[in-house]
């Protein structure tokens, strides 16, 4: 832990925030599969949805190489380059 | 009667927590187990816990963690021997030496205080306590001790354990917002994405560093140094010194960056419009006086360049300021259509030493021993004037006036807008080749070789700006054969020297909008203290 001092006037506080939410649904979605068991069947369900409740939107799907390990730095460039928002299905 | 000694809560090496006070005469002894004299004196303590042990609390605070049981069966001690291995204890009752003896009543406040191994004095001391507890002396071979040991300086006095003692015990001191990174987060990259950066990486700003910075001004940490626009944020000493450790200063140059940091929050330079401007403009900072040898700035080779950690941090961290206290920030208040390379930092001396006349400071009004830093809002800069070729003062001059046509705009002139001329010695040398040759005189050449008739300055196919055509029809020909230089001042075209003595090139900042509507110089005595 290391501990700093603020040299701000304080005024916004200080903490990762969160990106801010846009409010409707349009762009480029990206799904990504970090393949855990059946996460591609929650993600098929999540882009049938999507694009049931907004038909403009293009979906893009990723997958990583394995969930034990972070997500390897071209997959993750490719993401940040081709989509306007992310969707990460962590679950079992 | 004496304030009583600070109270403390303390762990024994058996594993009992033992305070002070505790309503009965104490003998309190701080020690390290690697000091000879505290060795020396560990059976005396002993004897005297042995002797007057059930009227007299004997308590050990060590400051060397587990060796502290080594020490304690070295010498077979039965009274309590306490970790005091963070040194807060020794912090708090502000010891310099090892042992450190503290005879003590039994509210706590002191009855004696001595420090290392001197025979007559820790004689004295069991003779009082035996006296005063009414029982008899504790029986030590005294012969048999030296006479005199010096003891050992306190481990709590270590830099790295002292700084992180004194940080921890400046919840007065230090008032600024403490953020806690996490041990998985980068901490470059936490203040990166915090956007308290310029762009370059900054120095992490932890209490023990800002306290270190503090201790290079005379200003108290909560004291208001400026309101700093355009958010009108408070700059107290302690914020200044936080940007500063993030900018790279050493603690000497606070002096500098509290006046340069006074200087462009007064409403005649006006930081919220240099801030602002689409023209990009950004303070550039010169220091006069014996400072500038004293905390090592460059005023020669390079003067204006990167290599001196002086000029570059005082100049990142006033910018640092303006951005994080005052919420300048590009993109936000801060304007730039372009920007320029001055707003990470521009900072130098002038080289007093290489000049032939009277420096900037003692120019505008100061003593030549004062001091001094002057800020100009440039919006252009460093940008060099080379002639290699003229050996009279009049051509050198006059080339430095045609090196100053590229303000604004070649074409444009009488124009209310300060030029900082960085004249370097070689040309020096030029101009003073048959006399001295004045800071009026070259003004003035400038001025000479600058002029040129109105109608050069009316709107063309090849540029449009200037005097408007119609502007020019009201007025005239025989109006536009009128001449007019480049300044519309004399009182526009400050000049320094700086530089190193190879080269024939001087140098031009070229400023913004000069005036009560955009920036005027400001020039602040440094407070030393």
């Amino acid at each position: 832990m290391t501990t700093i001092l603020d040299p701000t006037d304080e005024r916004k506080p200080v903490a990762r925030q969160v990106t801010a939410r846009p409010g409707t649904l349009s762009g480029t979605i990206g799904l990504l599969d970090i393949r855990k068991p059946r996460g591609n069947v929650l993600l098929d369900e999540l882009e049938r949805q999507l694009k049931a409740a907004a038909p403009g939107i293009t979906i893009k799907r990723f997958t990583k190489p394995t969930f034990t390990k972070p997500c390897p730095d071209d997959i993750r460039r490719d993401i940040a380059a081709q989509v306007d928002y992310l969707v990460e299905a962590l679950a079992d | 009667m004496t304030e009583p000694k600070p109270g403390f809560s303390l762990k024994s090496l058996a594993g009992g927590t033992h305070a002070f006070p505790a309503g009965a005469p104490s003998l309190v002894v701080f020690v390290k187990e690697d000091c000879e004299t505290c060795n020396t004196a560990a059976p005396v303590i002993e004897a005297i816990h042995r002797a007057y042990g059930e009227k007299l609390q004997v308590l050990m605070p060590s400051q060397s963690g587990e060796a502290s049981a080594l020490f304690a069966a070295r010498h077979s001690l039965t009274f309590p021997v306490l970790d005091d291995t963070g040194c807060k204890t020794s912090f708090d009752w502000d010891i310099e030496i090892v042992p450190s003896v503290f005879w003590l009543n039994p509210d706590g406040s002191l009855r004696q205080h001595f420090e290392g191994f001197v025979r007559a004095e820790w004689q004295a001391l069991s003779a009082g306590i035996a006296a005063d507890l009414a029982v008899p002396q504790a029986q030590i071979d005294w012969d048999a001790l030296p006479a005199w040991r010096p003891g050992c300086g306190s481990r709590h006095l270590y830099p790295e354990i002292f700084e992180r003692l004194r940080a921890a015990a400046s919840g007065d001191l230090l008032r600024a917002r403490r953020i806690e990174i996490g041990e998985a987060d980068d901490v470059a990259e936490f203040m990166f994405d915090q956007g308290f950066s310029d762009g370059l990486p900054l120095v992490a700003p932890t209490p023990e560093r800002v306290l270190r910075m503090l201790g290079g001004t005379h200003r108290a940490p909560q004291d208001l140094i400026a309101v700093v626009p355009p958010n009108m944020g408070e700059a107290t000493t302690e914020k200044v010194a936080i940007n500063a450790v993030m900018a790279g200063c050493k603690p000497e140059y606070m002096p500098v960056l509290i006046a340069a940091l006074e200087a462009v929050c007064t409403d005649a330079f006006n930081i919220h419009g240099v801030t602002a401007t689409t023209m990009g403009a950004a303070p550039v900072i010169v220091v006069n006086g014996p400072i500038r040898d004293r905390i090592g700035m460059n005023k020669g080779l390079g003067a204006l360049g990167s290599g001196n950690r002086a000029n570059a941090t005082i100049g990142r961290a006033l910018r640092l300021i303006v951005g994080n206290v005052g919420g300048g920030k590009p993109g936000g208040v801060e304007r730039s259509t372009l920007g320029n390379p001055m707003k990470y930092t521009m900072c130098f001396a002038e080289n007093e030493e290489r000049s032939p006349w009277p420096p900037l400071h003692v120019e505008r009004g100061f003593n030549k021993e004062d001091s001094v830093v002057t800020v100009f809002a440039m919006t252009g800069g460093p940008v060099h004037i080379v002639d290699q070729e003229s050996r009279e003062p009049r051509q050198v001059a006059g080339s430095i006036g045609l090196g100053l046509e590229s303000v604004f705009l070649p074409k444009l002139r009488n124009l209310p807008v300060d030029a900082l001329l960085v004249v370097c010695p070689e040309h020096i040398d030029t101009l003073m080749s048959q006399g001295h040759y004045t800071k009026a005189e070259l003004r003035a050449r400038i001025q000479e070789v600058t002029s040129r008739p109105l109608s050069e300055m009316v709107a063309s196919d090849t540029s449009g700006a200037g005097i408007p055509k119609a502007t020019a029809e009201k007025m005239g020909a025989e109006k536009l054969r009128a001449s007019a230089p480049k300044f519309a001042g004399e009182e526009y075209i400050h000049i320094v020297v700086a530089g190193s003595d190879a080269g024939k090139f001087s140098s031009a900042f070229h400023g913004w909008a000069t005036g009560e509507i955009g920036s005027q110089s400001v020039s602040r005595k440094i407070d030393l203290g």
